[in-house]
């Protein structure tokens, strides 16, 4: 099959483009078809690559999803300063393109004392000398992880789709670019790469996932995954470790002894448009 | 059968001057186009005016306005076949080669849209991985293409069996129209249930949007076939009789007088109600929170539609030829700007965050929106021109 597609391929495609045609990439299988080997193979390819446009060895995991685990994330709204120290330790730790930026958390600043929760009233865009200012109040948003998502449904390719442990994932060679999941998502956690991501060798992280935070190309759509390289290997999502104010909870929803059950369980918690039934795991609370 | 053919096929290159000039303006529109997707296929589709926050724009517009039109075709098989109005019937063949360069064309749109063209064969069933039936945008592909191949089948017949000289059975031909008729109204209601189904959208997010879709499609494909059907008769051989098109005229009455019911339908329910729900339809028509690019353009396709509704309402107005083709030329930008800008761009305003981006199409989008509508052109003017010599039988002698 995949003969006949390199065949038809090489009959379409101009000769001149073809020298700098990478045919392993163009033919490359979906993240869930390939083999342990050929993943393997891929990884290894993907590696080199990147180190030669980078002048770094990276290293790219695979690391699949722990059973018995499903990831949950809490936010405290009481708490929370709108510092947006999040925000630029997600783009650090993740490999967003800085230019132009991308960022996978959007930060709304709302105004005391007017109706809850009115987004088309909200400010994105704020920028005071000092934060916490006196009469706002603020909320973090990001992929909510949705147990029903949106946007995996969508995908005309199955490009994204929920891991075991509940993260929602895109692999970033198979999405085709037609964005329908960023219409589809009714959280605007999705980001497009409008042009080629640009971040230097100094700022590359080299310790990514597959899944995860790999570097990304032009055209391809990506979003927050829970820090997979991170939480997969047992630490805590980039956001969660910087937030000065500990409004950042994170866990095991299927362990009934981990702190996000507990929040869960004893405070007042809400997920953001319950209306539509997506089911986040992402949940807000008021702990003070 | 096959000489004949050759001959079509030489006499496509060959016409006076006002057609050479007519292909060099179509090719140069499309090179131009080309320049510009080069420079996006390099950069990337940060050449768009397109963001996170309105991440689909011109290219969807046009998308959805053509999925529309590919619809006149099926407007003409109704009469022509199923209540055997012969005017039309003959006629018919013009309209689904219509739908062809329609359907072509969407193709386009979506392909110069895609971040990564060329994965477009992660689309396709067992080579790829289309995620049927899940995805509305994967039974898209199928509805989009089924009904491509309904019409090529369809005008391959008839063009065969009129080179070779003789009536076209439709005994052979009538399973298949029986079929386009559906399919055609499929593919609106699919494109329509691909904005539809997003409930993160709640503008999109009303059922009112596939009969408005239908509606919409049955006014501006006939319109632009009312316009080549006399372009048809005044450059070619080709006899349309005036019947036919009144008729479709007559048809267009009612189509636009359900459309505009429905529309009105959608303004009482979303400002009388008065929900946050309302803020697109506020946008488009009023303005919010001062933002009010697209404003102008609705009110203006409101008045074109309307205007348009009265002439081919009143019989004196659509039987004047003068008339009529104001009338359909009001009606083709009036549904253009309505579907195009009014009904994609105002689902991601404001964002699902709340935030107004405006979008207005850079030059860019605009030259490679153009080489399309001229690559369609192209296609449209060489399959008439091919068609036109073995339709009028005047390949073979002139004994039709």
């Amino acid at each position: 099959m995949k003969g006949i597609a390199a065949g038809l391929a090489g009959a379409v495609l101009p000769a001149g483009v073809a020298d700098a045609f990478n045919w392993d990439a163009f033919l490359q299988k979906h993240f869930r078809e390939m083999s342990d080997e050929e993943l393997k193979r891929v990884i290894e390819r993907l590696e080199k690559e990147t180190s030669l446009e980078w002048n770094k060895n990276i290293h790219i995991a695979a690391t699949k999803a722990q059973p018995g685990v499903k990831f949950g994330y809490g936010l405290d709204l009481s708490r929370c300063i709108g510092c947006r120290k999040c925000v630029y330790a997600c783009v650090e730790e993740n490999n967003q393109s800085r230019t132009p930026q991308v960022q996978w958390i959007t930060v709304l600043r709302f105004k005391k004392g007017e109706k809850w929760i009115d987004l088309e009233n909200s400010e994105k865009y704020y920028n005071p000398k000092e934060v916490p200012e006196k009469d706002f109040f603020y909320m973090p948003v990001q992929c909510q992880q949705c147990e029903n998502p949106p946007c995996v449904k969508v995908c005309p390719t199955k490009a994204t789709w929920k891991e075991p442990d509940g993260i929602v994932v895109v692999d970033y060679n198979w999405c085709i670019g037609c964005r329908y999941c960023m219409a589809a998502c009714p959280y605007g956690a999705r980001r497009f790469n409008w042009a080629k991501p640009n971040l230097s060798a100094q700022e590359l992280n080299t310790e990514t996932h597959y899944l995860g935070n790999r570097p990304r190309y032009k055209g391809v759509v990506e979003k927050c995954t829970f820090c997979i390289q991170r939480t997969r290997a047992g630490k805590y999502p980039a956001c969660v470790e910087i937030c000065p104010v500990g409004a950042r909870k994170f866990g095991n929803l299927l362990d009934p002894k981990s702190e996000i059950r507990y929040l869960i369980e004893n405070k007042r918690v809400f997920r953001l448009k319950e209306d539509l039934n997506t089911e986040p795991k992402f949940y807000y609370f008021f702990a003070a | 059968m096959i000489k004949v053919f050759f001959i079509a096929l030489f006499r496509m290159f060959k016409g006076d001057i006002r057609y050479y000039a007519w292909l060099a303006f179509l090719f140069i529109v499309i090179a131009a186009g080309i320049g510009a997707y080069a420079q996006q296929a390099d950069k990337g589709l940060i050449t768009t005016a397109m963001r996170d926050q309105v991440s689909w724009g011109f290219y969807i517009s046009n998308f959805t306005f053509l999925v529309g039109v590919a619809a006149a075709a099926v407007l003409l098989v109704i009469p022509a076949y199923l209540y055997h109005f012969k005017p039309i019937k003959e006629i018919v063949l013009f309209g689904e080669m219509l739908a062809i360069t329609a359907i072509i064309m969407c193709l386009l749109f979506i392909v110069v849209d895609m971040g990564q063209p060329l994965r477009v064969w992660h689309l396709l069933p067992v080579l790829g991985m289309m995620n049927f039936p899940a995805s509305v945008l994967a039974w898209d592909v199928v509805a989009l293409n089924g009904y491509l191949f309904i019409n090529i089948a369809l005008v391959v017949y008839t063009l065969s069996r009129l080179a070779a000289g003789k009536e076209y059975k439709l005994s052979v031909i009538f399973p298949l129209i029986l079929l386009s008729i559906p399919w055609a109204v499929s593919i609106h209601t699919v494109t329509a249930f691909l904005y539809n189904g997003l409930s993160s959208r709640p503008f999109w997010n009303a059922s009112i949007l596939a009969p408005r879709f239908l509606a919409s499609a049955f006014c501006s494909g006939p319109a632009l076939m009312l316009i080549i059907l006399q372009l048809i008769r005044k450059f070619s051989r080709v006899e349309v009789d005036n019947k036919a098109i009144f008729k479709i005229a007559e048809l267009i009455a009612f189509t636009m007088g359900i459309n505009l019911f429905l529309l009105g339908a959608e303004v009482f329910k979303e400002f009388y109600s008065g929900s946050v729900h309302k803020a697109p339809l506020e946008y488009l028509y009023l303005g919010l929170h001062g933002k009010n690019l697209l404003t102008p353009w609705m009110w203006t396709a409101l008045l074109f539609n309307v205007t348009a509704f009265v002439i081919f309402l009143v019989p004196k107005l659509r039987e004047g030829f003068l008339t009529l083709n104001l009338g359909a030329v009001l009606i083709i930008a009036g549904i253009y700007i309505e579907k195009g800008l009014g009904l994609i761009i105002p689902g991601f305003v404001p964002d699902t965050l709340g935030e107004i981006y405006e979008y207005w199409p850079t030059a860019s989008e605009g030259l490679i929106t153009a080489a399309i509508w001229a690559t369609g052109a192209l296609i449209y003017t060489l399959m008439v021109k091919f068609s036109v010599p073995i339709y009028t039988g005047e390949l073979l002698g002139g004994n039709k």
